[in-house]
C-alpha cells in the first residue's frame, strides 16, 4: 500500500476560485464553518441536510496529518448514520471487543466489551482519522451533487474575525489573495490551537500533563490479535506505559510514554524509535513507520462555547488527553447538539436563547469528558510516589482479585453524556427505565420496521409505545412527527423504554436525545414539552 | 449523618494490633508501603459503602492535621 500515494498526501479539496472572491461587496452567508476536521465536516453535513446554506473554510486541502484519532464510539457512529455517512466507516473500520492489561511481565487480566445485543452499531470501531475525514468529504460531495447548499473551500484561511451584534465579518486569505465574507453565524471548528478563539480574545489555559508520548503508526504484517493491549511498566519501556491497537490496512497504533525530561527531537529520529519498537514487537518484527510524533496532552475548555454569533465546537472549545478516545467523539456530539437548534433559530421558530442550551449541555459534557480523561491520565502516569504506590497496588491485586479490576484505568471508553437537569428537559414519568430518562440519548433497539434510531432524528418525534400517538403534532410552528410502536415489537424495546410499564410516550429531539416522557398521551403536555425543548416554555 | 463506626469494634484489640505490626516484620520501607496500600484497597472494597469510605478518609486526614 506504500506504492501509490496515501490519502493524506493528495489534496482532497483542492483550492478553487469561488465567485465570492470576485464580488464587489463581501457576500453574506447564513452560516460559515471554519475547519474541515471531523467536527466542522459533521456540522456542515448536518446543516446541509436541514437545507441551511453553509460554506466550510479550511486553511489546508488534505485530510488530517499525523497520528490522530483511531477509536470511534457507538454514539458518534449513530450520528454519522443519521447523516448518511456511516456505511463506509463501519465497513472499513476494525471492530474489537477484547482488551488485555499487562503489568511488568505478566498479563493481569483481560476484559471483553461484550457489546449489548439489539443495537445497530458496535460499541467501538478503530479507523484512522484520515479515513473518517475522507468519508465525510465524500458525503459532503454527494450532498453537493444532489444540489444541497454546501460548499467546501480548501486553502481558505481565516485571518480575522469581527463579531458584531447582527453579523460576523471574516477576512480570508487564499493562494490568489484575500477576500471577505459576512455571515449570521460562525461555527468555529478550527481545532485545539483555534486562531478564532484567539481573535475574539478568549484564549485559555489548562492543565498540561507533564509527560511526552511517542505515538507511532506502523505498517506490519503481524499476527497480533485484534485486541487492545495496554502495558503498565513493561520491560521494554520501564517505569512507563505502552499501548498497542489495530487499525485497518495492517496499521498498528503504538503509544509509548516517554516521561517529561526528554530530548523530543532526538527521540523522534528513526534510529531511536526503531529499537524501542523492536523491543516491544520482537527483534524479527518487520514494520514500516507511517507516522512518528511526540505529543504532550492537556485537559481544558473554554468557559463558554457560545460568544454571540460565534460558536465553538470540538477541539477549539475543549481538549482532553486521548485516553478514552473522547476528542473527536465528543466534538461530533457538539455539533449534533448545535445544528438543530441553529436551524430553528435561523427559521425564526425558536428564540436565540435556545443556543444557550448548547452551551449548557455541551459544557456539561466537556466537564464530564475532562474529568474522565484526567482520571485515566493520573492512573496511567502517576505523578507522585503515593499515586504510583496505589496504582501498582491495584495492578498487583488485579491479577488474582476481581474487585481490583474496575479500579484499573487505562482509559474509560467514551459514552454519551446524559443532560440531566438541562433547561430543555420536560417531565419524567416514574417507573420507566433510567437509561432513557429525559436528557439521555435515545437508546437503539430493534422494531418491527427496522432499527429505532433509523426512524428518529432530524426532527422532533413523538414516540408512542403501546399507545397510539397522532401522526403529527404542531405547536407554534414546530412540528413533531408521531411514531406508534407496539409494546411487544422487541424485548429490547420493552426493556429500554417501558420496563414494567404497559405503555409510554417519549418526546425525542432532533438530535435523538429524550426531551420528556409520560405513561400516556396528553396533547397539551406534549405541546408544552415541545415549547420547553425549544426554549419557548 | 455519620455512618463510620468510630466506637471500639475490634475484638481482641491487642492481638489485632500486634498482627498488623507482625505483617510488616522484616519488610523494608518500600515493601511495607506496598503492603499497606494493598491492605487499604482490600478493606475499602470489603466496606464498599462510599459514604463510609469518604468519612474514613476525612477522619484519617483530620487526625493528621490535628496532630501536626
Ligand atoms: C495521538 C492522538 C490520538 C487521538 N485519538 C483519538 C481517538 O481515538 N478518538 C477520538 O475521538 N479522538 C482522538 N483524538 C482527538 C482528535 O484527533 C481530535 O479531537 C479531533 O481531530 C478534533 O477535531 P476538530 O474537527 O475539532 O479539529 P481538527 O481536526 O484539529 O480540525 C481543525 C481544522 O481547522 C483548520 N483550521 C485551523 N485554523 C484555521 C483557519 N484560521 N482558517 C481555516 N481553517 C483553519 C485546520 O486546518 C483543521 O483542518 C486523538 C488525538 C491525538 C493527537
Amino acid at each position: 500500500m506504500t506504492q501509490g500515494k496515501k490519502i493524506f498526501e493528495v489534496p482532497l479539496y483542492a483550492y478553487k476560485r469561488a465567485p465570492d472572491q470576485d464580488a464587489a461587496q463581501p457576500v453574506h452567508r447564513p452560516v460559515v464553518v471554519v475547519g474541515a476536521g471531523p467536527v466542522g465536516l459533521t456540522a456542515a453535513i448536518d446543516l446541509a441536510l436541514q437545507d441551511v446554506p453553509v460554506v466550510v473554510l479550511d486553511d489546508n486541502d488534505k485530510v488530517s496529518f499525523g497520528s490522530r484519532a483511531i477509536c470511534f464510539a457507538k454514539r458518534p457512529l449513530e450520528i454519522f448514520d443519521r447523516l448518511g455517512a456511516v456505511g463506509p466507516m463501519v465497513e472499513k473500520g476494525v471492530t474489537w471487543n477484547t482488551g488485555k492489561v499487562f503489568f511488568k511481565t505478566r498479563k493481569v487480566y483481560e476484559f471483553n466489551l461484550l457489546p449489548e445485543a439489539g443495537h445497530k452499531h458496535p460499541a467501538f470501531i478503530n479507523l484512522q482519522q484520515y479515513y473518517l475525514e475522507k468519508y465525510l468529504v465524500d458525503r459532503l460531495r454527494a450532498l453537493e451533487a444532489e444540489g444541497r447548499p454546501i460548499e467546501l473551500r480548501g486553502r481558505n484561511r481565516v485571518e480575522a474575525v469581527g463579531s458584531h451584534e447582527d453579523h460576523v465579518h471574516l477576512e480570508i486569505s487564499t493562494p490568489e489573495g484575500p477576500y471577505e465574507l459576512t455571515c449570521d453565524w460562525l461555527i468555529a471548528c478550527d481545532g485545539a490551537n483555534s486562531p478564532i478563539r484567539r481573535m475574539i480574545g478568549e484564549d485559555f489555559v489548562g492543565r498540561v500533563f507533564e509527560d511526552n508520548f511517542l505515538i507511532a503508526d506502523v505498517v506490519m504484517e503481524a499476527d497480533f490479535p485484534t485486541e487492545r493491549w495496554f502495558w503498565f511498566d513493561p520491560p521494554f519501556n520501564p517505569g512507563q506505559s505502552a499501548l498497542l491497537h489495530k487499525q485497518p490496512d495492517n496499521v498498528w497504533r503504538i503509544d509509548l510514554q516517554l516521561g517529561w525530561d526528554i530530548d523530543r527531537e532526538r527521540e523522534k529520529r528513526p534510529e531511536n524509535v526503531i529499537p524501542r519498537l523492536k523491543a516491544m514487537l520482537g527483534e524479527d518484527a518487520k514494520f514500516e513507520l507511517e507516522w512518528v510524533s511526540i505529543y504532550t496532552f492537556q485537559c481544558r475548555r473554554m468557559e463558554r462555547f457560545r460568544h454571540g454569533r460565534v460558536i465553538f465546537a470540538g477541539d477549539s472549545a475543549h481538549q482532553v488527553s486521548p485516553f478514552g478516545a473522547r476528542g473527536a467523539n465528543s466534538g461530533v456530539q457538539d455539533t449534533d447538539n448545535l445544528v438543530w437548534k441553529l436551524k430553528l433559530v435561523i427559521d425564526g421558530l425558536a428564540p436565540e436563547r435556545l443556543l444557550d442550551s448548547y452551551d449548557w449541555e455541551r459544557v456539561y459534557a466537556a466537564d464530564e469528558n475532562i474529568l474522565n480523561s484526567t482520571r485515566s491520565t493520573e492512573f496511567i502516569t502517576p505523578k507522585s510516589e503515593t499515586s504510583r504506590l496505589f496504582r501498582d497496588a491495584v495492578l498487583d491485586l488485579a491479577a488474582s482479585h476481581e474487585f481490583a479490576r474496575p479500579l484499573v484505568n487505562s482509559g474509560r471508553l467514551s459514552t454519551p453524556s446524559v443532560y440531566d437537569d438541562s433547561p430543555l428537559n420536560g417531565p419524567d414519568a416514574e417507573g420507566l427505565p433510567a437509561r432513557t430518562r429525559p436528557g439521555a440519548p435515545a437508546c437503539d433497539a430493534p422494531t418491527a420496521k427496522g432499527w429505532l434510531l433509523e426512524r428518529l432524528g432530524n426532527r422532533f418525534c413523538l414516540l408512542g409505545i403501546g399507545v397510539e400517538v397522532p401522526d403529527t403534532l404542531d405547536v407554534d410552528g414546530v412540528r413533531a412527527e408521531g411514531i406508534t410502536l407496539g409494546a411487544d415489537e422487541a424485548p429490547e424495546l420493552r426493556a429500554r423504554y417501558l420496563g414494567d410499564a404497559a405503555r409510554a410516550v417519549y418526546l425525542i429531539r432532533p438530535d435523538q436525545h429524550v426531551a420528556a416522557r409520560w405513561t400516556g398521551f396528553d396533547e397539551k403536555a406534549a405541546q408544552a414539552a415541545i415549547l420547553r425543548a425549544t426554549a419557548k416554555g | 449523618m455519620a455512618k463510620l463506626n468510630t466506637r471500639p469494634n475490634i475484638q481482641d484489640p491487642d492481638g489485632f494490633y500486634s498482627e498488623l505490626l507482625m505483617l510488616h516484620d522484616g519488610l523494608g520501607k518500600a515493601e511495607s508501603d506496598r503492603v499497606n496500600a494493598r491492605l487499604i484497597l482490600l478493606l475499602a472494597n470489603h466496606i464498599g459503602d462510599r459514604q463510609i469510605l469518604t468519612e474514613a478518609m476525612q477522619e484519617a486526614l483530620k487526625a493528621a492535621t490535628e496532630g501536626a
